[in-house]
């Protein structure tokens, strides 16, 4: 810190002159706040989904009732994996079309995108329904609390997304949503993305892995 | 910024349509002074205050909390609490501590310094950051009813399964600690997300991350800290949640739970914790040494790297809090090695606080006193720590007295005295008047006496044998008598507290016979110290450009060839004088905020009493989320939430003169 000082300028209104004191950027990273916001919080979602994951795999050997092997009906599962995973293309769409400027386009894809993540839901629903039906209550044994609090979790933030969706069609079609705020439907992108990922792991981790 | 004309599905501005009404519920508020002012402000400085002062009352209900458990401990067979009072009042004592006392004043001190230092105008969603604070106080507030309904949590502040489940505890204390942590820990989340975002995207020109003052990044490590370790903590007090409400088997060892999980998960929040708890502290006496050593930190680099290396390795440690839970061998190993490793980063600040004081001009104010505190406390604090990685001196010590006297040297040693050591520097700049100086001292030497007097004994008595959270002890073990001296220290730490609060009011009485104080009492270092005191709504006017590191002290001093210290400018001419704030763009107080946070207690107790209620809770959840985001902006131009340096219109020619009504707009709702 010995550096040596001569001649520099000490006036605090010296500062008001200075060249990069009105800097264009917004932010000093050039991604938006609520980008970076967005994006810490989805890495703290990852801790959250990983306390649940970690559960799972503690639990998944139940003492009694129907035995992961016994309930699941993967084609069922695979298929409606498939079509949230779909859900992320059209999501991709919809930002693609507004950042075009296309509000008509951003609002179908973006309805598209719920539809699809409702397609999923209505899958687990009915998949919940099969398993309560064969004897896998949500208190019948450590697998099925892990299970269901696991796959809910999801679910719930499927659910979340999707009405979120169905809040950025409703603002659209009211003219809230400008080019230049493009970024929002970005930004619920990256959520949505995101559970498609989370439901990527858990699909492998309690459906496929053999136990 | 000239996006006026080709927008037509923008959100109307206020400037150019005079037909336009709010699409939101309310108008944006806005008043400045007067109770609302403070209910809806979104100004990163009242909220600061006031997670400082929500801070200093919930200490004074755990600091009660702890004197009943001193005093029940005063003499063999004590009497004045019950067994199960005394397990509540332990376990209310370390959760209002740990989660109402000293996080919230970690976050006092981050809300209102990290703008400051890094030379922003406020946080990057002053709006999430009111709620953060909201959602704490009213966590706060919601975890400490249980004592009027029905009792407080009895499973220590750690709540072990299967201990924590409804069999063995029946009442609702339980309940009321997992959704009111759950709420504190929506709020810390929300505030680290925010933090985050200011430190990263929203410093002043020139100021880049190696400038910042080393406070501010302490608060960041530790809201990335934070950012993971609460998420854990959540998920594991859903796993309990659903447990006691909804009769799940993630602790039924009946159904083969392993009452294991819950002692990851919760050590895995609970390392990153501690260290996210004095992270702050040695932040800002990394601040103050130097002030009062007339000299820079020594290793500014050696100090902020050490602070990350120990918010890395925070994660792996945490199952040396386990060592005698039977998790064998080769883990107690790995964890004792990572245990032994952690001390290497603090140990690096010590030596690097020390070295700071070293030939220095020390000139022993208050919070210099208080910091050299931290440092010798945190030390000996820290000196036990080391010993507890050897495991089986652990497992000796483990739920002994000895842990109590670690980690209170640590917490109280480490963290508070750090804290209070910021309360007495920052206290100018925050209310524009200097605590007493002799109080302040008075105040120190009385918290060091009644600190070393109430922790110092528990080392003896856990070496003794002497079990934590046992409510009596029988006579003839030798306990009596450090247990006499720790019940009197305890009631002077009391008392210096207590010399603390008056502090405050006394010399806010006799500072109206003094001069105002400058924005410089202290000859301090880092940009903060440029504004007026107390600081003005909109901090900085200009925004100061950086250079170096302790910019604004080598605008006051430079050196001579031979490295002498020179006075170059008067404080004056270099600090900058309070102006109207008119052209500065500042963010518009909301309802929404107090209106959300609001709404998550009154569903956790619709979880504990009625599902109708959590249903009334969830409507004012979702509700008061739509009001927010149907909020109307109060920049036409920018998001609400988006604010670099703002152009205003004081600087000279460059900064272009409004070129729509929009800007003028905007001068009047800083109003």
């Amino acid at each position: 810190m010995a550096e040596s000082l001569t001649s520099r300028p000490t006036l605090a209104a010296a500062d008001a002159q200075q060249a990069h004191a009105h800097i264009d950027a917004d932010t000093n990273t050039g991604i938006s706040n609520t980008k970076l916001g967005m994006w810490l919080f989805l890495a703290s979602e990852c801790l959250l989904f990983g306390g649940l994951i970690t559960t799972y795999l503690l639990y998944k050997h139940p003492l009694e009732g129907p035995t992961p092997q016994e309930i699941f009906d993967i084609p069922f599962t695979s298929t409606s994996s498939f079509v949230l995973l779909m859900s992320s293309l059209t999501m991709v769409l919809a930002v693609s079309a507004i950042e075009r400027g296309e509000h008509q386009r951003m609002r179908v894809w973006i309805g598209a995108t719920a539809a699809l993540g409702a397609t999923f839901i209505a899958g687990q629903i009915y998949e919940f329904t099969v398993f309560v039906r064969e004897g896998l209550g949500f208190t019948t044994s450590r697998f099925s609390s892990a299970f269901y609090t696991l796959t809910g979790f999801h679910g719930i933030h499927v659910t979340i997304g999707i009405i979120m969706l169905v809040s950025l069609v409703l603002l659209s079609l009211r003219g809230k949503i400008p080019e230049h705020r493009a970024e929002t439907v970005e930004i619920v992108g990256l959520y949505w993305h995101f559970v498609d990922v989370v439901w990527v792991v858990i699909f492998a981790v309690v459906y496929l892995i053999p136990s | 910024m000239a996006l006026t004309e080709d927008r037509p599905l923008a959100l109307p501005s206020g400037g150019s349509d005079d037909g336009y009404t709010p699409t939101g519920v309310f108008t944006r508020p806005t008043a400045e002074t007067g109770a609302r002012s403070w209910f809806t402000t979104v100004d990163h400085k009242k909220i600061g205050i006031m997670y400082g002062a929500a801070a200093i009352f919930f200490l004074i209900i755990g600091g009660s909390e702890a004197l009943l458990i001193r005093m029940q401990l005063w003499a063999p067979r004590g009497t004045l609490l019950s067994a199960n009072l005394y397990n509540q009042v332990y376990t209310m004592h370390g959760t209002t501590m740990v989660f109402l006392v000293v996080m919230p004043i970690g976050a006092a001190f981050a809300n209102y310094l990290i703008p400051l230092q890094i030379g922003a105008r406020d946080v990057a969603f002053p709006r999430i950051n009111a709620f953060s604070f909201w959602a704490f106080l009213f966590g706060g507030v919601f975890i400490n009813s249980s004592w009027l309904l029905g009792g407080g949590a009895d499973g220590g502040w750690f709540m072990y399964a299967p201990n924590s489940g409804v069999i063995f505890s029946p009442t609702h204390g339980i309940d009321f600690w997992n959704l009111g942590l759950i709420i504190t820990g929506i709020a810390s989340l929300a505030g680290a997300v925010n933090l985050i975002v200011t430190v990263l995207n929203m410093r002043a020109p020139g100021m880049t991350l190696m400038r910042m003052p080393i406070f501010t990044w302490m608060a960041l490590v530790s809201q990335f800290l934070l950012l993971f370790a609460i998420p854990v903590l959540t998920s594991a007090q859903v796993l309990l949640m659903l447990d006691r409400g909804f009769q799940a088997n993630f602790f039924n060892v009946s159904k083969g739970a392993n009452p294991l999980l819950w002692e990851h998960l919760f050590w895995i929040f609970g390392h990153p914790e501690v260290y996210l708890m004095i992270l702050p502290a040695f932040g800002l006496v990394s601040d103050i040494l130097p002030t009062f050593a007339r000299k820079p930190i020594f290793g500014y680099p050696f100090i902020v790297f050490s602070g990350i290396a120990i918010g890395f390795m925070g994660w792996g440690v945490w199952a040396h809090h386990m060592f005698v839970s039977g998790i064998g061998p080769i883990s107690v190993t790995t964890f004792s090695l990572t245990t032994m490793f952690i001390a290497v980063p603090t140990g690096v600040k010590i030596l690097n606080w020390t070295a700071t004081m070293w030939g220095g001009k020390l000139k022993f104010s208050s919070p210099m006193l208080f910091s050299i505190g931290l440092v010798t406390m945190f030390t000996i604090g820290g000196l036990s720590g080391v010993m507890h990685s050897v495991a089986p001196m652990d497992a000796q010590q483990t739920d002994t007295y000895f842990i109590v006297a670690h980690f209170h040297y640590v917490l109280f040693g480490g963290a508070f005295f750090g804290f209070m050591g910021g309360f007495y520097f920052y206290w100018p700049k925050a209310f524009g008047y200097m605590l007493n100086e002799s109080l302040g001292k008075a105040n120190f030497w009385l918290m060091l006496l009644g600190f070393n007097l109430t922790f110092a004994p528990m080392h003896v008595l856990g070496l003794q044998g002497m079990s934590r959270r046992i409510y009596t002890y029988d006579p003839g073990y030798g306990f009596e008598f450090w247990n006499k001296v720790a019940t009197i220290g305890a009631f002077t730490l009391a008392s210096s507290i207590a010399l603390f609060v008056f502090n405050i009011f006394y010399s806010k009485a006799k500072a109206k016979n003094l001069p105002p104080v400058g924005p410089d009492p202290w000859d301090g270092r880092t940009i903060e110290w440029m504004v007026p005191s107390p600081t003005p709504a909109y901090n900085f006017d200009p925004i100061p450009t950086v250079t170096r590191v302790d910019d604004f002290w080598y605008r006051k001093y430079g050196e001579t060839k031979e490295g002498k210290l020179v006075r170059i400018a008067s404080t004056a001419e270099v600090a900058q004088q309070r102006t109207d704030g008119k052209g500065v763009h500042l963010p518009s107080p909301s309802y929404w905020p107090i209106v959300l946070a609001f709404g998550l207690p009154i569903a956790a107790y619709g979880l504990i009493f009625s599902l109708w209620l959590a249903l009334v809770g969830a409507i004012i959840v979702v509700g008061a989320i739509y009001g927010w985001i149907m909020e109307p902006p109060d920049d036409p131009d920018k998001a609400h939430d988006d604010h670099g340096p703002d152009a205003h219109a004081s600087d000279g020619g460059d900064a272009a003169v409004p070129e729509s009504v929009d800007a003028v707009k905007e001068v009047e709702t800083v109003g």
